[in-house]
């Protein structure tokens, strides 16, 4: 298992959270995890921040874009 | 009419046989599935709404006219996103708002760009202050209207990542295919930019006021 500094384990974060880390690093991020506060606090306002952003004020294509873009399509002569 | 509402989409090869048939629902749905990601990618590069929406617009002319010679190498939605991507860089360049691509190559690596350090040297003094907890409604929906002005202050190869990465949902995979940029850069990029949109958020968090 590695040991990480909590420095260098702030900077794991993104790579652990993708599964891109090897064995002995992803069990020494857990170990870290489990037993330092400031780290584990971190972390889940980390999760909390990637949650925030997946739940984006709602968007749409103006209604006359899309009429536009759908008569273009109509128009197309599938070849 | 088939409708894929809440169904998602079906296959590559179904969408593209599809298209190339002149289904208009299949174009439909796809126009309602993907646009909405599509003004956000583009919004990360042009300076208003109205381009981005010229953009996503121009980006869908190109891909009725391309389907026929789309030879799925990759896949349709990346294919697609791809070409918004280069529409609306090259936009961003015409509106001088943004610099060339290649002006923002450092900011993947080591030296510059804003640099947020959480960690104090030599470990935490005090730990990260509490947030509020979400159950609060009125704050999760504060927080989903100041996303779009948070991402428009990350440079903008981060931006561009997050954006893909975690509004759109996209894989690393997808991301790295639509950008052309290798996986290591792909997540030093994505973590650069979450950890600057976190410090945001928990400075937007101190400034409301802490929790009990
Ligand atoms: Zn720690």
């Amino acid at each position: 298992m590695k040991r990480f500094t909590c420095d260098e384990l702030v900077d794991l974060i993104t790579a652990y959270l993708d599964d891109a880390l090897d064995p002995t690093e992803r069990e020494g991020v857990r170990a870290h995890l489990a037993c330092c506060q400031g780290c584990s606090r971190y972390f889940e306002q980390f999760r909390a921040t990637i949650v925030a952003l997946g739940d984006p004020p709602p968007e749409k294509l103006p209604i006359d874009v899309r009429d536009r873009l759908m008569s273009a399509f109509r128009e197309r002569r599938p070849s | 009419m088939r409708s894929f509402a809440g169904g998602g989409l079906p296959s590559d090869d179904v969408i593209v046989r599809a298209l190339r048939a002149g289904d208009e629902a299949m174009f439909a749905a796809l126009l309602d599935t993907w646009s909405r990601g599509m003004l956000r990618v583009a919004r990360s590069y042009v300076s208003t709404d109205h381009s981005a929406e010229e953009v996503v617009q121009d980006t869908w002319l190109a891909v009725i006219g391309g389907i026929d010679g789309f030879e799925g190498r990759s896949s349709v939605k990346t294919w697609i996103f791809r070409i918004v991507v280069n529409m609306a860089k090259k936009r961003g360049v015409r509106e001088r708002r943004t610099l060339p691509w290649s002006a923002f190559e450092e900011d993947g690596g080591n030296s510059a760009g804003p640099h947020f350090d959480p960690v104090p040297p030599g470990g935490w003094t005090d730990p990260p202050a509490a947030w509020p907890t979400p159950e609060g409604e009125a704050l999760a929906s504060e927080v989903r209207g100041m996303i779009g002005e948070i991402l428009a202050r990350l440079p903008p190869r981060q931006r561009i990542v997050i954006t893909l990465r975690d509004v759109e949902g996209c894989t690393s995979d997808e991301v790295c295919e639509i950008l052309k940029i290798s996986a290591a850069n792909q997540r030093v990029l994505l973590h650069r930019a979450r950890v600057a949109v976190r410090g945001w958020l928990a400075d937007y968090f101190e400034s409301v006021g802490q929790p009990d």
